[in-house]
């Protein structure tokens, strides 16, 4: 088991509506529902299958590859990338 | 240089003003008596590099001219009244979303399939007023076929000039007629074209600089990457529903015109000043109402007449200002009344404003707006 | 992700759609469609209509426009014959594609323009708040089907085909990759492409339904779905009542904007400027 890849993942909250859909079709139940919103409970078992990202209706979360040595940091969860706060919409 | 000289017919004049305004996009759908516009557009546009599209209806018509023209290209369709009826839901997006297009309305008796090839003039008030909101737009009568080149050309400008639908309203008789028409030559026309953003950044589609100022309009395709909807919207173009947000769109759409009223009305006027009965006419009526009244001055009453080439915005002032030192204001229509209504509006009773109302299909015969002027002059 | 992400206006996001709703989903993969392809920002124009799923072009970073109620395709059609050269992708509904634009659908499929229609099929009309629209499954309640739709569905495929389309597929939001490569096809097909991605609307189909929660929702549209390809070899009691998934039709025919230029090609002079004037074009009154 030498060659397993590490995955984070790196979410926006502001986005998540917590619909749960990444969290069911997680074929490793990586991911879990807190207060609303995902995050990653077991983040060792992601196999990058990245159907968490393709199905998120709302593109809020992204699964990037890590390098085992290196752990998930906690503030994966509120990583808002370029993203500016709450977008004003009608 | 020889004067182009050509026995032309409206529908003609109108298509070759449009073409000389650079017209490059035409979408419309056969309708008596309109169709020779259609006709003469999908043979001349491709010999100017545009294009000509039957669409499947009226609708498809008006969305496609919306389209072509925030492509950047000046763009027509022209219909009669049944397809005017169907137009109006896109002549108010047009006219929200500030996209220049022209509306040609052939008018025939309506409504409905009506007397499809006899004139009237009973979509005065619809091309106003005919669709859902309040929403500027501006509303030419050509009175002659020579004006149906002159109108269609200053049609396109005022469109482009103030990002407005404008609409050039004929009818059967104006539309098919022919008459020696002088063309001027194209150096002699003023051709106007909406105004251009200054740069990509932070461009601002609908960000006036001045009141009643017009923003400028960047073509799609070429990198602005912006955003037209027909939701209210603020000056980026994104929708919005906030109370100030809508406030400010819709009183900002309505000085593009009011402000610009003086500059914008149109009329001609015959032996006006010192008349005692005035005869407020458009389109074909004006040509029976102008015999009328100069066989009303041989007849020893002072009648004069103001016709007019823009309908709406309606000349008021001028209106009130005669109303105010005539005994009555004649006011002939192939309708029941809708240029009346205006006239009575603005006169504000203070004179008395006769209807003469044609309603069956026919042109007036002069004598029977002479009888009325004699009558109102008693 | 983030490549994916500066395709959108992200200031306009977190976007209007309910919790669950397959439309984000679908948006996402025609992004990564466009991103594949390399397509140019500055040259893809987005139309829509009206509805749920017509919101979607707002928060896209190209040209969008955002029309009315079924006129996507008809404001589309215009865009196009203007400029030849742009990309033109139209993002539309069941109710706005096949109700009230039904008649602009047939026919820019008839003329086979190149347009890529997307018809984020839900079975409903959301952003009314859950009426029944052309797409509604017999039998299904909606708030104006409170004793079940009488009315048979649109068989969305059949009619495109029918009507002209060369390029026909339909996929789901639950079968995303799949669905990025439905686009991806559609996209590089010169004449009217169209792919219907069938949308899971949680808020009205699932709740007047009783179908569940967004993740129940995916689980029925992957019950009532089967792979075309996979069709062939199931036995028909398999496949029967199932609406196939993937490409359906694909033919070859000329392309409107193509036929138009050769057809007046004799006559087509360049346009000088767009400052207009006479161009001395013979009128030809006569």
């Amino acid at each position: 088991m030498s060659d397993k890849k590490f995955y984070r993942h790196l979410i926006r909250e502001k986005f998540c509506k917590g619909c749960n859909i990444c969290v069911a079709y997680c074929p490793k139940k990586v991911l879990e529902l807190r207060d609303g919103k995902v995050f990653a409970a077991r983040p060792d078992d992601c196999i990058g299958c990245l159907m968490c990202e393709l199905r998120c209706p709302d593109f809020a979360i992204e699964v990037k590859p890590r390098d085992a040595a290196q752990a998930p940091s906690p503030d994966d969860h509120v990583v808002d990338l370029q993203v500016p706060p709450e977008a004003h919409h009608a | 240089m020889p004067k182009t000289v050509k026995l032309m017919q409206g529908n003609e004049a109108c298509t070759v003003g449009a073409l000389a305004a650079g017209l490059e996009f035409y979408a419309g759908y056969p309708i008596t008596p309109s169709t020779e516009i259609a006709e003469l557009c999908a043979e001349e546009l491709p010999k100017v590099g545009g294009s000509f599209i039957q669409m499947e209806d009226e609708i498809a018509s008006a969305a496609a001219i919306i389209g072509a023209s925030l492509t950047g290209k000046k763009a027509m369709t022209a219909t009669s009244g049944p397809g005017f009826s169907l137009m109006q839901e896109l002549l108010g997006y047009a006219s929200l979303c500030e996209v220049p297009v022209v509306f040609v309305n052939v008018q025939r008796v309506g409504p409905s399939t009506g007397m499809p090839t006899s004139p009237a003039q009973g979509d005065v008030m619809q091309a106003r007023w005919g669709t859902h909101g309040d929403h500027p737009v501006v509303v030419l009568s050509p009175g002659n076929v020579k004006e149906c080149f002159e109108l269609t050309v200053r049609a396109f400008n005022l469109s482009e000039r103030y990002r407005v639908p404008a609409v050039v309203l004929m009818d059967e008789v104006i539309g098919h007629m022919r008459e020696k028409v002088e063309l001027p030559d194209a150096s002699e026309l003023v051709i106007e074209n909406r105004p251009a953003p200054k740069s990509r950044v932070g461009y601002k589609p609908y960000e006036a600089d001045v009141d009643g100022g017009v923003p400028p309009m960047a073509p799609f395709g070429e990198g602005y990457r912006w955003h037209v909807t027909g939701l209210f919207h603020d000056e980026t173009g994104f929708p919005s529903n906030k109370p100030e947000v809508a406030d400010r769109l819709m009183r900002r759409l309505a000085a593009k015109i009011d402000r610009h009223e003086t500059e914008i009305r149109d009329y001609v006027t015959e032996s006006l000043d010192d008349c005692e009965v005035a005869v407020v006419s458009f389109g074909s009526s004006a040509m029976s109402a102008l015999s009328a009244v100069r066989k009303a001055r041989a007849a020893g009453v002072k009648a004069g007449m103001l016709r007019l080439r823009t309908i709406w915005p309606f000349p008021h002032d001028e209106v009130l200002e005669l109303s105010k030192r005539v005994k009555a204001i004649v006011v002939p229509e192939m309708n029941l009344g809708q240029v009346a209504l205006e006239v009575e509006r603005a006169s504000r009773c203070s004179a008395k404003v006769v209807r003469v109302s044609k309603v069956n299909g026919e042109l007036f015969r002069p004598e029977e707006i002479f009888t009325a002027i004699m009558e109102a002059a008693k | 992700m983030s490549e994916t992400l500066s395709y959108f206006r992200q200031d306009r996001l977190p976007h209007i759609w309910c919790p669950g709703c397959g439309h984000g989903t679908i948006t996402g993969a025609l992004i990564r469609a466009i991103d594949r392809l390399g397509l140019d920002k500055n040259k893809l124009i987005l139309v829509s209509g009206i509805g749920c799923s017509s919101r979607a072009v707002g928060y896209l970073d190209f040209d969008t426009l955002h029309t009315a109620h079924g006129r996507a395709l008809a404001f589309a059609t215009g865009l196009k014959v203007a400029r030849p050269d742009l990309k033109v992708i139209v993002m539309t509904g069941d109710g706005d594609c096949t109700a009230i634009g039904g008649n602009h659908f047939i026919h820019a499929a008839r003329r086979n323009i190149d347009i890529t229609t997307i018809v984020m099929n839900n079975n409903i009309y959301g952003m009314t708040s859950g009426q029944y629209s052309p797409m509604t499954p017999k039998g299904m309640l909606a708030t104006t089907a409170p004793y079940g739709n009488s009315e048979r569905d649109f068989d969305l495929a059949e009619l495109a085909k029918a009507a002209g389309a060369t390029y026909v597929a339909r996929g789901t939001s639950f079968h995303v990759p799949m669905l990025i490569d439905l686009l991806e096809q559609a996209l590089q097909n010169k004449g009217f492409s169209v792919v219907e991605a069938l949308s899971q609307c949680p808020t009205y189909m699932g709740r007047k339904n009783k179908i569940g929660s967004a993740v129940d929702m995916l689980e029925w549209i992957k019950g009532r779905t089967v792979n075309a390809k996979a069709a062939a070899a199931l036995p028909p009691e398999k496949v029967q009542g199932k609406l196939l998934i993937g490409e359906l039709h694909r033919s070859s025919q000329p392309e409107y904007c193509d036929e138009y230029l050769k057809a007046t090609a004799k006559v087509r002079r360049a346009w000088k400027n767009i400052d207009g004037g006479l161009r001395g074009c013979e009128q030809n009154s006569d």
